[in-house]
């Protein structure tokens, strides 16, 4: 799939994204307008993941362990079949399979649970642990986000990753620099993350993480020779929505009606769509 | 049921564990065993030697232990999660959780060394407040052997249960109760001796005890029906009603506090479905003083001797 292509799915995801939130009243839109581009060129370009088995034991897996950012997640997964395109309309009413956080045990496509943070990537290292051991082909990826690089356990997944020689793995971490309060560099700054991954014994290439070309490039990298190879992905939150971009006041906060207008009028010309064909 | 308690031939559990466990994976190349720098105190240094690839040490790190093992079932291997049951249970609680029992992954995870087994260590060593913390979580079979046949059937069940399952060992030699050949099955009670008086429930190390406790009363005129209740989730609640109503009186007894372990679970289920009189003994809510497994026990009240004492006053107060 072409680049121009992966960028109208990633801008079509947004503003599903965005209609979803004001609808619902609820997300965490900042983080998913971060990791859309990501997850978009993994679902569409990197990923050998087939909807029609989702359990095939040969199937790349993908941790989604920013798990607050599901709603991407679940529109990223309808759009490439995995589950029906209407289901997104149930994100947390009652009983709905799509929680705020993503249930493996219900939604196809979900490997694990996720919501804790700092719980995605020593799962990672199991399952690629697991392909090694199997001689098997398929590839591991998990993204967490950066101010989720301040669990403790990351640490610990990191330090046995490079242990186990695991060039089958590879992190992305949606590097936004906001968390939930405040920004990383008032909180518990963890930037630059490259050399301290370097120094664990990580391969790190730093991106443009909203540059559709610079992702797909990446993450299709071969082995590194032993290396478990990190991405960091420079991406901002609330990224394709002015008024939200690089705010940490829009971690999970739901626009008003002026504002889902407007947002959705940006993303829809960037996507080059006029008024009228809403 | 055969009620073989015979005193000063003691065996380790782990033994019975780790010779399972290497027998399963002969047969199962999918098994692998995974540990925090604990392969000595798991006794898995012999399926190091005969399976290097499948011994998975994270080193000193239990959250990511738990979650490795996780991973590594979703990657379709069947793992055994070998560590010290404190810090396996207390570190890893929200990986056992959230990666193993909601993701429903099939990990089994074996906590070594439960109990007061580490005894002078201390407190921090200690593993008495697992019962509590795993019963809480759904979706996880807890399970703690009596004996080294127990130990052995009980592994060979969870390698073929689909799901997550605590295995609670202790260090501590325990005599023989189980002939060889005994099945294990989940969720139900063992009934070593009946008796009409009152009925003595245990589980793990403290089963042989309640036998030789039974020994004790019967000597002394009261008749004590001894239940072991290996599986503490999900409890067997017929026979603890059972006992209820055919012995009014229950004495638990459980190498773990008070709260929220076996005796909490028995006693749960004695007040909502046949009310009858109801003493736990275990660790009586405190971090238990310097001293050894055996030494603790029996400073709580869990000697032969002391169990008998208990229920001596309890059959007499429910007469």
């Amino acid at each position: 799939m072409g680049y121009k292509e992966l960028e109208i799915i990633a801008n079509r995801i947004r503003r599903r994204d965005l209609r979803t939130v004001f609808e619902v009243g609820a997300g965490h839109i900042g983080g998913e307008m971060s990791v859309i581009d990501i997850l978009t060129a993994l679902y569409f370009d990197i990923l050998n993941v087939d909807p029609e088995a989702p359990m095939d034991p040969d199937r790349d897996r993908l941790v989604l362990s920013k798990g607050h950012t599901a709603l991407a997640l679940y529109i990223t997964l309808s759009e490439r079949g995995f589950i029906p395109r209407d289901e997104v309309a149930t994100y947390l009413q009652p009983r709905s399979r799509l929680n705020g956080h993503p249930d493996c045990t219900k939604v196809p496509g979900v490997e694990t649970n996720t919501g804790p943070l700092g719980h995605g990537l020593p799962v990672g290292v199991g399952m690629a642990k697991a392909a090694r051991i199997s001689n098997a082909a398929w590839h591991t990826f998990v993204i967490t986000g950066d101010g989720e690089m301040q669990e403790g356990s990351n640490w610990e997944a990191i330090m046995a990753a490079a242990q186990f020689e695991l060039d089958n793995l590879t992190l992305v971490i949606d590097h936004n620099r906001l968390q939930q309060g405040a920004r990383l560099a008032e909180t518990n700054n963890l930037a630059p993350l490259s050399p301290k991954l370097e120094a664990f014994g990580w391969a790190v290439e730093e991106i443009d993480g909203h540059d559709m070309q610079a992702i797909c490039r990446a993450l299709s990298t071969g082995a590194s020779n032993g290396k478990p190879r990190c991405v960091v992905a420079h991406t901002n939150k609330g990224q394709g929505i002015s008024f939200m971009t690089d705010d940490v006041a829009w971690h999970h906060k739901v626009p008003n009606t002026e504002q889902f207008e407007r947002g959705m009028a940006e993303l829809e010309a960037a996507a080059g769509i006029g008024e009228r064909s809403r | 049921m055969s009620a073989r308690a015979r005193e000063g031939e003691l065996h380790d559990c782990r033994d019975a564990f780790t010779a399972t466990l290497e027998a399963l994976a002969a047969r199962d190349p999918d098994i692998v065993a995974v540990c925090n720098d604990s392969v000595g105190s798991s006794k898995l240094g012999g399926f190091r030697n005969r399976w290097p690839e499948r011994l998975i040490n994270v080193g000193i790190a239990e959250q990511n232990l738990v979650g490795v093992g996780a991973g590594l079932a979703n990657g379709g291997k069947l793992p055994f999660v070998c560590a010290a049951a404190c810090f396996l249970t207390g570190r890893a609680l929200e990986q056992i959780k959230v990666d193993v029992a909601y993701s429903n992954a099939n990990v089994k995870l074996c906590g070594i060394s439960s109990g007061m087994a580490y005894g002078a260590l201390g407190s921090t060593h200690h593993s008495t407040e697992d019962f509590a913390w795993m019963r809480a979580i759904p979706n996880i079979v807890v399970v703690a052997p009596a004996d080294r046949v127990e130990t052995a059937a009980a592994t060979e069940w969870a390698a073929a249960h689909a799901g997550p399952v605590f295995l609670r060992l202790s260090r501590e030699g325990v005599p023989d109760l189980f002939s060889p050949g005994h099945v294990f099955e989940p969720g139900k009670s063992n009934m070593l001796r009946d008796g009409t008086d009152i009925t003595i429930i245990a589980n793990g190390t403290l089963v042989h005890r309640a036998v030789s406790a039974a020994g004790i009363l019967a000597a002394r005129g009261v008749e004590a029906r001894v239940l072991n209740m290996a599986t503490v989730r999900p409890i067997d609640e017929e026979a603890i009603v059972g006992a209820a109503r055919d012995t009014g009186a229950i004495l638990t007894c459980e190498e773990h506090g008070i709260h929220g372990g076996l005796g909490s679970a028995v006693a749960e289920v004695v007040a909502e479905r046949a009310p009858v009189r109801v003493r736990r003994l275990g660790v009586p809510g405190i971090f238990a003083p310097t001293g050894s497994a055996g030494f603790l026990l029996d400073e709580f009240g869990m000697s032969p001797e002391g169990m008998a004492e208990s229920a001596i006053e309890m059959a007499g107060r429910s007469a």
